[in-house]
């Protein structure tokens, strides 16, 4: 008996802060976040009509615009397009980038410049996006004005049809060091007496590349789409600083959508709609993570 | 001979890219040091060039979002909102790992899932219960957001990494009548210290760098951190960009000093954080 006691004991003294913590701070909101979101205002249930709403408005999906006209598109297919350009670019980037600065003099100075996005505060990489893409400070502007591409050179972030592209752009920049140290590590992992095995077949640079070095990358390859994803879908802060999600909603996304309709339009229920939906998009790239990483692992 | 041109060429490759890399943040830094007034010619322009730290002071003391006050803010919320999780997750990693209770892989598993949904699907409640205990727009009411957020990483990677310790010396110790609490203390503790390291640099960036937590709890301007002062920089009409720059620089110089300083063990965590 003493024995079970001290062993209780021992539990709530290691596990039960966390959980405490982690239950009132983290579970218990988004149980009653899921509940908002099939109630009404007066607090009665009102099934999925919330949903319906909130999910076939012009905010979430624009259906006179997307996807032949120019945005705003709603901020569905803003967050689609996202993961679109943002996930192979960053994966196929990070992955040529580790290979590429394997043996190249100077690589950990490269490596620590192109990492230095992810150091960032993501409100301030949001500014960096609007500063490189302003009309006359910005570089890119500039480069545009140089080669003679004056129907380019203008403020990015503040035309319609350009804003989600610039910030799309600018996430890939910010972002790369994340896949690219990633895939350097796992480069790392792979044993030499592979590539020298498969030099002794004759096999060239190219080959090696994609008989060897890809297919044993596989597991960084999945952590690196998951993780990308979720950032993707998550992205807050960079659009915050840089558009407000503007103009005229042209670069509205989910989690950004959340907030104005939770801290603007006071709107509880709405919100939660968003906010229940967009973590139903996270929890399946979640759950297909830990599965597939099992599965890797064997 | 063929061999050289090909490694030439990947070092062009590579330090092309890396300069394209830096660039913008180059820009930043210039613009930084800069009078707004050669500013609009482009940062680059050096037909008239006036170095200064104007932008620093005038950002650092700044009507409506001084930065300096919240660089204070900011290491207010940071230290406690570290260490803190790195205590309590590493306890609850232990615990998870050693002591046998029912429901302790269900548990794991929920506070893994946890890792992927967003801060948004508890922003409206969050308010609504800080508000309900009057932690509300209060620094304790941050620290203890971030805290309850970093918990499932934490307690996830510091488990991963336990598991690789020997638990025989564990066990030798608690035949020679140790206590748990003794042997977590004494024995696995000191082993866990390069993963604290990878802990403590992750924890204090992301803290540093949160900006929606503090955007929805935080509302009294003088307790606003500075993250959140950020987008109070942009003028109305015209963005000052010097101001900003700085701002900006001053800011980003906390996560990129733990970076340097820590860098080993910064990789390695984001490297471990991913693996599940």
């Amino acid at each position: 008996m003493r024995v079970q006691i001290r062993r209780w004991f021992e539990v709530i003294v290691f596990v039960s802060p966390a959980l405490v913590l982690i239950g009132f701070l983290v579970v218990m909101p988004a149980v009653r976040t899921l509940a908002l979101s099939v109630l009404n205002e007066e607090g009665q249930f009102v099934g999925l009509q919330n949903f319906s709403e909130v999910l076939l408005s012009r905010d979430t999906l624009n259906r006179d615009r997307f996807p032949l006209r120019s945005p705003p598109w709603g901020s569905v297919p803003h967050n689609a397009v996202w993961v679109l350009l943002h996930l192979p670019l960053v994966v196929m980037l990070g992955m040529i980038l580790a290979v590429l600065l394997k043996d190249v003099t100077g690589a950990s100075f490269i490596k620590s410049a192109i990492f230095l996005g992810m150091v960032t505060p993501m409100v301030i990489g949001g500014g960096v996006i609007r500063f490189i893409f302003d009309e006359n400070t910005g570089v890119i502007n500039a480069i545009f004005r140089l080669v003679g591409l004056t129907e380019l050179t203008r403020s990015w972030t503040a035309y319609p049809d350009t804003a989600l592209l610039a910030l799309i752009l600018g996430s890939i920049w910010l972002w790369t060091g994340f896949s690219m140290v990633l895939y350097s590590a796992g480069l790392a992992t792979i044993p030499q007496e592979i590539y020298e095995a498969a030099q002794v077949d004759g096999a060239n640079a190219l080959q090696k590349f994609f008989y060897i070095t890809i297919p044993s990358l596989r597991p960084v390859t999945i952590t690196v789409v998951a993780m990308t994803i979720l950032w993707e879908l998550k992205i807050f802060d960079l659009v915050y600083t840089a558009t407000l999600g503007g103009p005229g909603g042209s670069s509205m996304v989910l989690a950004l959508q959340m907030y104005f309709l939770a801290f603007r339009s006071l709107d509880p229920n709405r919100s939660a709609v968003i906010a229940t939906f967009l973590t139903a998009l996270t929890l399946i790239i979640g759950v297909w993570f830990v599965r597939s990483a099992r599965r890797v692992e064997g | 001979m063929r061999i050289r041109w090909g490694r030439l060429a990947i070092h062009l490759i590579a330090w092309a890219v890396g300069l394209i890399w830096i660039v913008p943040f180059m820009g930043i830094l210039v613009a930084s040091i800069r009078p707004h007034s050669e500013l609009v010619h482009g940062w680059w322009n050096l037909s008239e060039v006036n170095l200064s730290f104007d932008n620093y002071l005038k950002a650092w003391s700044h009507a409506t979002a001084p930065i300096g006050e919240g660089l204070k803010n900011s290491l207010i919320v940071t230290i406690p909102a570290t260490l803190l999780p790195l205590l309590i997750g590493t306890l609850a990693a232990y615990g998870f790992l050693r002591l046998r209770f029912p429901g302790r892989n269900i548990l794991f598993l929920g506070i893994v899932l946890l890792l992927s949904i967003p801060q948004q699907m508890v922003a409206v409640p969050l308010f609504q219960t800080l508000l309900d205990i009057k932690l509300l727009n209060t620094f304790a009411g941050l620290i203890l957001t971030h805290t309850a957020w970093g918990l499932p990483w934490i307690t996830m990677f510091m488990r991963n990494y336990m598991s690789t310790l020997p638990v025989e010396v564990e066990e030798a110790a608690s035949l020679d009548g140790a206590s748990r609490f003794q042997i977590f203390y004494k024995i696995t503790l000191p082993l866990t210290l390069p993963a604290l390291a990878s802990v403590a640099a992750l924890q204090l960036t992301w803290v540093w760098n949160d900006f929606f937590m503090a955007l929805i709890l935080l509302y009294e301007p003088s307790m606003q951190v500075a993250t959140q002062r950020i987008p109070l920089l942009r003028g109305q009409y015209h963005i000052d960009w010097g101001i900003l720059s700085a701002a900006s620089m001053l800011i980003t110089a906390v996560p990129v000093l733990v970076f340097v300083l820590l860098q080993k063990y910064y990789i390695r965590g984001l490297i471990g954080w991913t693996q599940k």
